[in-house]
């Protein structure tokens, strides 16, 4: 089980500003499983990601992320897990002063036991995957937003994580640049036998999904496909 | 099996282990930036090694003719504070000090600043002027002495042809075989040969005469006395054992210091009892200020420009101590690359300033280490103050 989610409750800000944003959410994902997560704004949707993906500290609820109980993980803890857990931008991140080869690279390099040589063979083996390969010297600034989408795609796949999490990755793309972006990572994911938890607005891509969530007002329901 | 195989396998896993060179590529893929950076640490760099460099120099300028006196010992008075204000002393207490065993030799110096008139422009201006007997060793430098036997007509000195220009073209004129003659203190001297000395802060200009017209030029000193006296010692004999039986014998009229002595005497002089010491130090703190300002906007806003990158890197999984090494790297790189051109700069500017001043300005050894230190520390300073807006880096805020 990739992702065990049980009675996970979040709040943000204190005193009379406390507002729940989760109220108790039991999930599972499955190694291997695309899961599709969908929902209006200011559910909640981004704060369940950020807390899945190790970036937040539980408050309340039990999260078992790649078997490791993250409610009351020390911050070394959850830095170690994240190395394991891929992440997607909404926007695509990636290191403006590097490369496309490099930014793949930074993926790569926290692999342990491999050579120099070793890490960049498998990065522009990635760039290469994701139909850059004629690209691997160009900077970001030189790249449409569907290639750099498809450059960060490579970076989180090059570290070889057993989970991938997604926030709305083809927000800034035009439909046919989503779609190639969400089948690419569907297929690539597939092929290293690692869950996906993908938020998405999009309802041109729906059907890549094994599985549907919906979260509304922090709770959240399966949808039927 | 070679014993350099396990070195180079090391080498070799060090250079496979290494990673993408972020602070390299972070600084050099924002020409603009480094350029600044690099503009205002250099500029740190060279106010540093000017400001050091005066200071340094007039320290060892204060003491140019110091070094040249050919002597163990020297007896000075006790009422004398510097190059600038010689008190004289019985020549009896040099003549005393003859009865020691270990003394070879003695020589009795006038020393003073007197009033040179230019023999252009007819305008005066103070030189270092020292009185000697002509047949006595006075310098180290033996081509002195076969100059010297001219001192012995009445009237005549020898010139520094190092001397500053707003002494008149007395070098030039000289070599150029014309008669050379001039006044000081309202009395005719003729110039008879040229010496290269060097200038010092004290004294912009030098020249050598017998005592006897050193005493015309300056009746009123009283007579038997001298400003310096040298004590030479025979081979093998242990200055500091002479020092203590002169101490002993001597009244306490006259110092004994030994050649070191004395020149320590004149740097302490300038050291401690003037600012000049403080104001270049100061001026060199200024430089180090104005540095640290520069580098630490420039990395605060580099930190702050990437502050998405360096959150991005922390969500991948990598370590905060990572990403404070790419900054501490940083200013490493900035501390080397902005070094180099203000070394060279300093090179440049001290030639500059030798030609200008006859000051003896030069790049040594310890002021290199210090300026690289300062600017070193000027950047690690600045790298660990940018560092604390890492602690902003959410990893949480970029979803």
């Amino acid at each position: 089980m990739a992702i065990e989610v049980q009675g996970l409750q979040h709040w943000f800000g204190s005193g009379t500003n406390r507002r729940q944003v989760l109220q108790g959410i039991e999930c599972r994902v499955a190694a291997g499983e695309v899961v599709l997560l969908t929902g209006p704004s200011g559910c909640g949707k981004t704060t369940f990601l950020t807390l899945v993906g190790a970036l937040r500290q539980v408050q309340q609820g039990s999260v078992h992320v790649l078997g490791q109980q993250l409610h009351g993980a020390q911050r070394g803890a959850r830095q170690q897990l994240r190395r394991s857990i891929g992440m997607i931008f909404q926007g695509h991140n990636l290191l403006r002063c590097l490369t496309a080869e490099q930014n793949v690279q930074m993926g790569s390099d926290l692999l342990p036991g491999l050579s120099y040589r070793a890490r960049r063979d498998q990065a522009r083996e990635w760039l290469r995957a994701v139909g850059l390969g004629d690209h691997l010297g160009h900077l970001p600034h030189d790249l449409s937003g569907g290639q750099k989408q498809r450059v960060a795609i490579a970076r989180a796949l090059a570290a070889k994580p057993q989970l991938l999490l997604a926030d709305e990755p083809t927000a800034a793309l035009d439909s046919q640049s989503g779609r190639e972006v969400v089948d690419l990572l569907k297929d690539l994911a597939r092929q290293q036998g690692c869950g996906v938890l993908m938020v998405t607005h999009d309802p041109r891509i729906l059907d890549i999904a094994d599985r549907l969530l919906q979260m509304e007002d922090g709770h959240l329901f399966a949808k039927p496909l | 099996m070679s014993p350099l195989q396990p070195l180079l396998r090391v080498l070799r896993s060090l250079w496979g282990g290494r990673g993408i060179p972020l602070a390299w590529l972070l600084l050099t893929r924002q020409p603009v930036r480094l350029a600044v950076a690099l503009a205002g640490i250099s500029f740190a760099g060279i106010l540093m090694f000017m400001q050091l460099g005066f200071r340094d120099g007039l320290f060892d300028a204060s003491v140019t003719i110091h070094r040249l006196f050919d002597t163990d010992l020297v007896l000075i008075s006790p009422r004398s504070s510097s190059s600038v204000s010689m008190a004289g002393f019985p020549r009896r207490r040099l003549v005393q000090a003859m009865a020691d065993p270990q003394v070879a030799g003695i020589t009795p110096v006038h020393w003073n600043l007197l009033l040179w008139r230019n023999p252009k422009n007819l305008s005066t201006r103070s030189i270092l002027a020292l009185g000697f007997e002509p047949t006595d060793p006075l310098f180290t430098d033996p081509s002195l002495a076969s100059k010297a036997t001219v001192l012995n007509q009445r009237g005549r000195v020898l010139f520094d042809q190092q001397s500053r220009a707003e002494f008149g073209p007395v070098a030039e004129w000289f070599k150029a075989g014309r008669t050379v003659e001039s006044e000081i203190s309202g009395m005719r001297v003729r110039v008879a040969g040229l010496v290269s000395l060097g200038t010092s802060f004290g004294a912009d200009g030098n020249l050598l005469t017998s005592s006897e017209t050193f005493l015309g030029l300056m009746p009123n000193t009283p007579p038997g006395s001298i400003e310096v006296g040298l004590i030479r010692l025979k081979p093998g004999s242990d200055p500091a054992a002479v020092i203590s039986r002169l101490k002993t014998s001597l009244p306490d009229d006259v110092t004994v210091l030994t050649k070191q002595g004395f020149i320590d005497f004149e740097q302490n002089y300038w050291r401690t009892s003037t600012s000049i010491g403080f104001i270049f130090t100061l001026g060199a703190g200024m430089g180090f200020v104005v540095g640290c300002v520069i580098v630490y906007q420039v990395l605060y806003s580099d930190v702050s420009d990437h502050l998405p990158e360096y959150a991005t890197l922390m969500a991948m999984g990598y370590p905060l101590l990572t990403l404070l090494g790419v900054v501490a790297r940083e200013g490493l790189l900035l501390a080397a690359f902005g070094y180099l051109p203000a070394y060279a700069a300093g090179q440049g500017l001290y030639a500059l300033v030798r030609g200008a001043t006859q000051l003896p300005v030069a790049m040594d050894t310890t002021r290199a280490v210090t300026v690289f230190t300062m600017i070193l520390l000027m950047c690690m300073g600045s790298a660990s103050l940018a560092m604390r807006r890492l602690a902003d880096a959410d990893p949480a805020e970029i979803f």
